[in-house]
């Protein structure tokens, strides 16, 4: 673009702010996706259905039931076929008296007590997946903080510091410090005067200080100011107890040897930034929360074994699983949420770009522990109240309950959370059992107490998930540009929906974007093709 | 892959391990050791054996004989889909609906190893063998 016609996008919001005030600003902005993170419109409302016509929602997940539930409220007929005896398909916590049988046959009990779960799936929600959290809202979908950085828990790497685990705080804070150390230096040295003016240099110096918490000569060292940011080695106490001492930084050159800053921008990620929330009780709360909305519309194990549309309508044959009978329904319409790695392998009727589509995006491995322990040793011995531990070793990390702070009883933790290759795939290869004996020996370098107070665990590998064969849909640059298109778009009477057919994969919000999307179109094109008929 | 069969052959320990892995074939799965964890963010699992134990059993199940839920892990036991080598070599590199690729995890050697190992047991028997060269030419 030539000099002088360029107009940045700050430009042309600050004159769309002056001229036509903050409102317009604020939809512009949206436009152009600076301020709101998820599109969702929480206006959204479909207009009246066509007297009669009826949808068919294959898959009643939190993307089958946001169809579900958008779809009735404006006069659709609406039926839900699912595989499983529940509702929520991903959406799913395994507590205390669940049974769980994965492909191959191997089936786990889990013993689980004193309100402990897990959620083998989505645990977390972020503040700026808005869809979610407004059907939260509407759904009395009762929610908590979700603890994503906690400066007093764990990095670890077995490659570092004799394999001893540090605080999260030392390793942030001693990074920050250090690097505000060096570059005061290339400032003062005037490393910089090309890139700064002096007046810029001595602002930096300061926001350096304040950044890096270094003492008045630019230096990060044993110092108060320090032992503020990363801990005291003796901590300030009361009446005649010993006085405050500040504690040692790491050396520089081991820390950034030991590439534990690696876990310290797991935090700062988008999807990462406080606040996060996790509904009370384990994430199937979202799943109950939209059960009792279309419970009645559920026509449960039902395992869909093909799809038929032709002009007049479609067609489903399913085996109702509580009785081994094959069934059909029929519709005039038909949204499909089924995961991908499931719908490639049923016959469809569709065209060639649609079929492609769906064989051309895989489903990823991920493995989850849930692990009871006799006591919240973690709380009770290590003052880590939620959150989570990150490690180099293969289960990459530990996740500590949010919920029942100080609880004297015993308590659950995610003994790991593995995604993709390699251990997602060998971990899932092993048998429950022997992923539970695995995680616990790891994490036992974290947490000597393991050991001794390990109670016991289940581990779910999303590939041996009977109804999803896999845990989320992976797409590729490639693959994206070549497919996506035509995933989502509508096949004569089909269109589908899922966190596959969205940007936000493995997210429920992508899921309920997709659905809202996608009933938002095909109720457009069911409205245009009854004007032209 | 030749040089690797003369080595088997002068190599007592070697020889000992291939024994000792098909005597493990032949127990049933909850005497199987744990698959290897690797370390670093890639597969470092070197042999046949091992490739399909840390990897293809998870779905196509430990005696690679598949499994059925709302869809199925086709079985590799006697699947005569294997007796052309480039169908499950071209497979393993590119994936197919359910089916990760994983021509960005695996080397050549290493695909070559896992498919010639499906492609001798769990009751297949095709004598050819994939190269490594083989492979290059499908990615």
């Amino acid at each position: 673009m030539q000099q002088g016609e360029h107009i940045t996008r700050r430009e042309l919001l600050g004159w769309i702010g002056k001229t036509a005030g903050a409102a317009a600003m604020y939809r512009a902005m949206t436009s152009l996706s600076l301020a709101a993170e998820s599109t969702f419109d929480a206006s959204y409302q479909l207009s009246q259905a066509p007297k009669g016509s009826s949808i068919l929602i294959l898959g009643a997940g939190v993307a089958g039931m946001t169809a579900a539930y958008e779809l009735r409220k404006a006069g659709y007929k609406v039926r839900i076929l699912e595989y499983n005896n529940r509702a929520g398909g991903r959406c799913w916590t395994i507590r205390g008296g669940d049974t769980f049988t994965e492909l191959g046959g191997a089936t786990q009990h889990c013993q689980f007590e004193d309100g402990g779960y897990l959620n083998p799936g989505p645990w977390r929600i972020p503040y700026h997946h808005r869809a979610i959290l407004h059907y939260c809202h509407k759904f009395g979908v009762k929610l908590e903080g979700f603890v994503q950085v906690n400066y007093n828990a764990y990095v670890h790497s077995t490659q570092a510091f004799g394999g001893k685990p540090q605080r999260y705080r030392a390793i942030q804070s001693d990074y920050q410090g250090h690097v505000g150390e060096l570059l005061s230096k290339c400032i003062q040295q005037g490393a910089l005067d090309q890139e700064l003016t002096s007046e810029d240099a001595q602002r930096l110096l300061e926001s350096l200080r304040d950044w890096g918490a270094l003492d008045k000569n630019q230096q990060y060292k044993r110092s108060l100011e320090s032992s503020l940011r990363r801990g005291f080695a003796v901590h300030p106490g009361g009446g005649l107890m010993p006085e405050r001492e500040p504690s040692e930084p790491l050396d520089f050159s081991a820390l950034l040897e030991s590439q534990l800053w690696r876990s310290i921008a797991q935090g700062q990620m988008d999807d990462h930034q406080t606040q996060i929330f996790q509904p009370v009780g384990g994430m199937d709360g979202v799943a109950k929360g939209f059960e009792r909305q279309v419970k009645d519309l559920i026509t449960y194990q039902a395992k869909v074994t093909r799809i038929q549309q032709s002009d007049q309508g479609v067609t489903v044959t399913y085996d109702d699983l509580s009785s081994g009978q094959s069934q059909t329904a029929q519709a005039d319409y038909c949204i499909c949420t089924l995961p991908l790695s499931i719908l490639s392998q049923i016959p469809l009727d569709a065209g060639g770009p649609m079929q492609a589509a769906i064989r051309a995006v895989p489903s990823n491995a991920a493995v989850k522990f849930g692990l009871q322990f006799k006591r919240r040793f973690w709380e009770q011995d290590e003052a880590i109240y939620g959150g989570i531990s990150y490690t180099d070793l293969p289960i990459r990390n530990i996740a500590y309950p949010n919920y029942d702070f100080g609880s004297s009883g015993k308590g659950v933790l995610l003994g790991g959370y593995i995604w993709g290759a390699p251990n997602g795939f060998e971990f899932t290869s092993m048998t429950p059992a022997q992923r539970v004996a695995k995680a616990v020996e790891m994490g036992a370098k974290i947490h000597p107490q393991y050991l001794q107070e390990f109670d016991n665990g289940i581990a779910v590998g999303w590939h041996r998930v009977p109804w999803s064969h896999g845990c989320c849909g992976v797409w590729t640059q490639e693959s994206r540009a070549a497919h996506y298109n035509n995933l989502c778009q509508i096949d004569g009477r089909i269109v589908l929906a899922g966190e596959h057919a969205s940007y936000l994969n493995a997210w429920q919000e992508g899921a309920i974007l997709s659905a809202l999307d996608a009933s938002k179109r095909l109720h457009q094109h069911i409205l245009a093709s009854k004007e032209a008929a | 892959m030749k040089r690797i069969s003369i080595l088997t052959i002068i190599s007592l320990g070697l020889l000992s391990l291939s024994m000792l892995a098909s005597a493990r074939q032949a127990n049933t799965i909850a005497e199987h050791e744990p698959p290897e964890l690797s370390v670093s963010f890639q597969f470092e699992e070197k042999t046949g054996q091992a490739l399909f134990e840390g990897i293809c059993q998870g779905c196509h199940m430990p005696a690679g004989e598949g499994a059925k839920g709302a869809a199925a892990y086709p079985p590799l036991a006697n699947n005569p889909k294997l007796a052309g080598a480039a169908y499950p070599v071209y497979l393993v590199l590119k994936g197919q609906g359910g089916m990760p690729a994983f021509s960005r995890n695996l080397n050549d050697e290493q695909v070559a190893e896992v498919v010639n190992y499906v492609r001798s047991h769990f009751g297949n028997q095709y004598a050819d063998k994939v190269q490594a060269t083989d492979v290059a030419k499908l990615r």
